[in-house]
C-alpha cells in the first residue's frame, strides 16, 4: 500500500533546470523522512509539488491518499505547510496571524479564536501574542509559522528548512516540538541541509542532488556509506607527517589521508572522543606537535562526496553542522535568492 | 498538553466551495488588509498628500489660465478639474493592490495561502476590497479639501453620490489591473513603478484637466474613448460640473458618458479578475 506521501517520477522543469528531473517517494504514514540536500537541489521544488502550489511537468502524487493533480483542494484540507520562510505577516499580531489562518482553513470565528490562544500558550508566544510579528525575534516568527501550520491537526505536514537561520538553541526547541507532533502520529517530510537535523528527526532520508534522489536510507545505513567519522590532525612541522600518519593508522579503520600542504591527516575511526584522548597522548608522548585535531563526523558535504564525487555546490559548501553558527540566515531576501535561482 | 489538543483533524466542517465560502474568505483576507492598513499609516496618509497638491496646484497655478469652453474663470476650470482629480486618485489604487501582493508573494504569505482550503479568488478580492475602503476614505477627504477651495455640486445629492460611486467602481477595476501587475512583478518596488508609469499617458491623455476638444485629432480621439475619460465625464455630469457654454465632444461615451462609466468598469473588473485568479493559480514567486 503506497504511504501517505507518494510520488512518482516527478519532473519539472524551469527553463533548461531541471528542478526535478525524476523523484520517486514513498513515506509510510505516521513517519518522518528527510529530504536531505544542498540549495538548488530540487528540494523546495518537490515540497511545492506535493503541496498543490506547483504543477510538475510530469508524473504524479498522491498525499494522504488524494492525488495532488486532480483534488489538489481536497489535498489542501489535509496538509499543513511550514515554507522556507516564516510566512506570517508582520503587520498582524500572532494572535491574530493564527486566527486568520484558522478561518481560511473554515474554522468558525469562535473556534479559530480558541485554537490560536492554545497555540500561542503552547508555543511560548503568549507574551507575545498581542504584539505585531515585526517585533519578533527569527525564532518566534517560525514558532508562530509552524503554529500556523497546526492550526488544523493535519495528517501530513510538510516542513522546508525549518530550521535555516535559527540559533541552537531555537533549533532545539523546535525539533522537541517536530518530535512531539511526530509521536502523534503526523507522517512528516522535511528538507534540511543538516545531516544531524535529518538524522535526529527522519526515519528515513532520501538525498537528492541534481533534481534527483541520489540515496536513500536510514541515517546509519547513509552513515555507513559516507564512512562514519573520523580523526583529522594538523601537524605544526612537515617532519612530524610521517610519524603522525603512522599513529593515526594504528587507530584508524582504514586508509588515512595524508594533505603534504596542509600538513593535515585524515583517517576514519570509531570509538569516538574516548579514542580521541588516546590518539592524543599517544602523539604527545611521541613529542609530534600538533597545530589542531578534532573527530569529525560525517557532513551533508562527505555524504555529497561520498555519493556524488563533488561538494554540494552552494554557498553552505563548507557543509556547516547546525551548531556552527554559520547558517544562512534565513532572511526573506537571503534564501529568495537562493530560490529564484533553483527556480530561474 | 499537547500540541494536537483540540485541534479538528483536517479542514473544518464547511464544505468547499459556493459563493458563501468566496465572500467569507475575501472579508477574511480585507480584514487582514485594513489592519495592516490602519497599523502602517503612512501609505495612507502620503496617498492623501499627493491628491491634495494636484487639488491645490491645479486650481491656483493653472486656474487662471486654462479657458473651458471660452470660459476663462478660474472657478470654472476649478469646478471642472475635481472630477478629473477624483478619477485621477481613485486610479493609484492600482498601485496599493499592486505593491500590497507582490510584497506577500515576496515574503512566502501568497504560497501559505496558496496551500490552505480557502477560496480561490479570495486573497486578491479581499485585497482589492480593502483598497476600495482605502480609496472611499481617500475621496472623503479630497472632498472636504476641494468644497474648501470652492467645488460645488450643482446637480443635487443623490446625483453627487451616484458620480463618487461610479468614481469607486472605477478605482475597484483599477485594482485588479494593479492585482495582476503584482502577481506578474519579482518585487514591490516594481510593481509600484509598474503600477504608476502607465497611469500617467492614461490620466493626461483625456478630458481630466483640459478639455479634449484642443489636442491633436489622434490624441483626442484617445481622449474620447479612454476609460478614464468616461468616468471623469460621468462625474462631472453627475456633479453638474460641465462650465457654461463647454461643448460636449461628440463621441458615444462622452455623450453617453454614464452608461460608457458602468460598462468600461465592469468589462476591466472581469476581463482583469480572471486574468489575476488564473495567474495566483500558477503563481510562483
Amino acid at each position: 500500500m503506497p504511504g501517505a506521501i507518494f510520488a512518482e517520477g516527478l519532473v519539472k522543469t524551469f527553463g533548461d533546470v531541471r528542478a526535478l528531473d525524476g523523484v520517486d517517494l514513498d513515506v509510510p504514514e505516521g513517519t518522518v523522512l528527510g529530504l536531505l540536500g544542498p540549495n538548488g537541489a530540487g528540494k523546495t521544488t518537490a515540497v511545492r509539488v506535493l503541496t498543490t502550489l506547483l504543477k510538475p511537468d510530469s508524473g504524479t502524487a498522491r498525499v494522504a491518499g488524494i492525488d495532488v493533480l486532480k483534488k489538489p483542494h481536497e489535498v489542501r484540507r489535509s496538509i499543513g505547510l511550514s515554507g522556507q520562510f516564516a510566512a506570517v505577516d508582520e503587520y498582524l499580531t500572532g494572535r491574530e496571524n493564527l486566527r486568520m489562518v484558522g478561518q481560511l482553513y473554515q474554522m468558525s470565528a469562535r473556534d479559530a479564536k480558541a485554537r490560536a490562544s492554545r497555540l500561542l500558550d503552547r508555543f511560548n508566544l503568549a507574551d507575545a501574542a498581542d504584539r505585531i510579528a515585526k517585533t519578533y525575534s527569527g525564532g518566534m516568527r517560525r514558532r508562530l509559522d509552524l503554529a500556523a501550520a497546526l492550526v488544523v491537526s493535519p495528517p501530513v505536514m510538510f516542513m522546508d528548512e525549518p530550521t535555516t537561520g535559527l540559533d541552537p538553541r531555537n533549533r532545539q526547541q523546535l525539533w522537541e516540538v517536530i518530535e512531539e507532533l511526530v509521536a502523534g502520529g503526523t507522517t512528516l517530510l522535511l528538507t534540511t541541509q543538516y545531516l544531524e537535523e535529518a538524522d535526529r528527526l527522519a526515519h528515513d532520508i532520501a538525498v537528492v542532488d541534481h533534481g534527483k534522489v541520489i540515496a536513500r536510507g536510514t541515517s546509519d545505513q547513509l552513515k555507513a556509506r559516507t564512512g562514519g567519522e573520523r580523526v583529522e590532525v594538523v601537524v605544526h612541522q612537515a617532519g612530524h607527517i610521517a610519524p603522525a600518519d603512522e599513529v593515526l593508522r594504528g587507530f584508524g579503520k582504514g586508509e588515512s589521508k595524508v594533505e603534504e600542504h596542509t600538513r593535515k591527516i585524515t583517517v576514519p575511526v570509531s570509538g569516538g572522543a574516548k579514542l580521541l584522548a588516546e590518539v592524543i597522548r599517544e602523539l604527545d608522548a611521541r613529542g609530534i606537535e600538533i597545530d589542531d585535531i578534532g573527530l569529525r563526523r560525517p557532513t551533508l558535504d562527505d555524504v555529497f562526496i561520498s555519493l556524488t564525487g563533488h561538494v554540494a555546490e552552494a554557498e553552505e559548501a563548507e557543509g556547516q553542522g547546525p551548531g556552527s553558527g554559520k547558517a544562512p540566515d534565513g532572511r526573506p531576501g537571503h534564501k529568495r535568492h537562493d530560490r529564484t535561482e533553483a527556480a530561474s | 498538553m499537547s500540541i494536537l489538543d483540540g485541534a479538528p483533524t483536517a479542514a473544518g466542517p464547511r464544505p468547499y466551495g459556493g459563493i458563501g465560502q468566496s465572500v467569507r474568505d475575501s472579508l477574511v483576507v480585507a480584514r487582514r488588509n485594513l489592519i495592516r492598513m490602519a497599523r502602517i499609516p503612512e501609505v495612507v496618509i502620503f496617498g492623501l498628500i499627493q491628491p491634495i497638491m494636484f487639488v491645490v496646484l491645479f486650481s491656483y497655478v493653472f486656474g487662471g489660465s486654462i479657458a473651458v469652453g471660452g470660459n476663462t474663470d478660474p472657478s470654472a476650470y476649478r469646478e471642472f478639474l475635481m472630477a478629473g482629480i477624483f478619477a485621477q486618485t481613485v486610479t493609484f489604487a492600482t498601485a496599493g493592490a499592486g505593491a500590497g501582493i507582490a510584497d506577500d508573494m515576496h515574503k512566502g504569505l501568497i504560497d501559505r495561502f496558496r496551500s490552505l482550503p480557502m477560496a480561490r479568488g479570495a486573497v486578491l478580492t479581499g485585497r482589492t476590497l480593502a483598497d476600495l475602503v482605502q480609496t472611499a476614505l481617500t475621496l472623503v477627504v479630497l472632498a472636504i479639501v476641494a468644497v474648501i477651495v470652492g467645488w460645488r455640486t450643482h446637480a443635487g445629492i443623490p446625483k453627487a453620490v451616484a458620480g463618487f460611486a461610479l468614481l469607486l467602481l472605477l478605482g475597484y477595476a483599477f485594482s485588479w489591473i494593479g492585482a495582476l501587475i503584482g502577481l506578474s512583478v519579482r518585487t514591490p518596488e516594481a510593481a509600484t513603478s509598474g503600477g504608476l508609469i502607465w497611469l500617467f499617458p492614461l490620466t493626461f491623455i483625456s478630458n481630466a484637466f483640459v478639455p479634449s476638444d484642443n489636442m491633436p485629432m489622434v490624441l483626442r480621439n484617445i481622449a474620447e474613448w479612454n476609460p478614464f475619460s468616461a468616468t471623469v465625464q460621468a462625474a462631472r455630469q453627475l456633479f453638474g460640473n460641465f462650465p457654461d457654454g463647454y461643448p460636449v465632444p461628440a463621441a458615444w461615451p462622452m455623450q453617453h458618458p454614464v452608461w460608457a462609466s458602468l460598462i468600461w468598469s465592469v468589462v476591466i473588473i472581469l476581463v482583469f479578475r480572471s486574468l489575476s485568479v488564473r495567474k495566483y493559480r500558477s503563481a510562483t514567486a
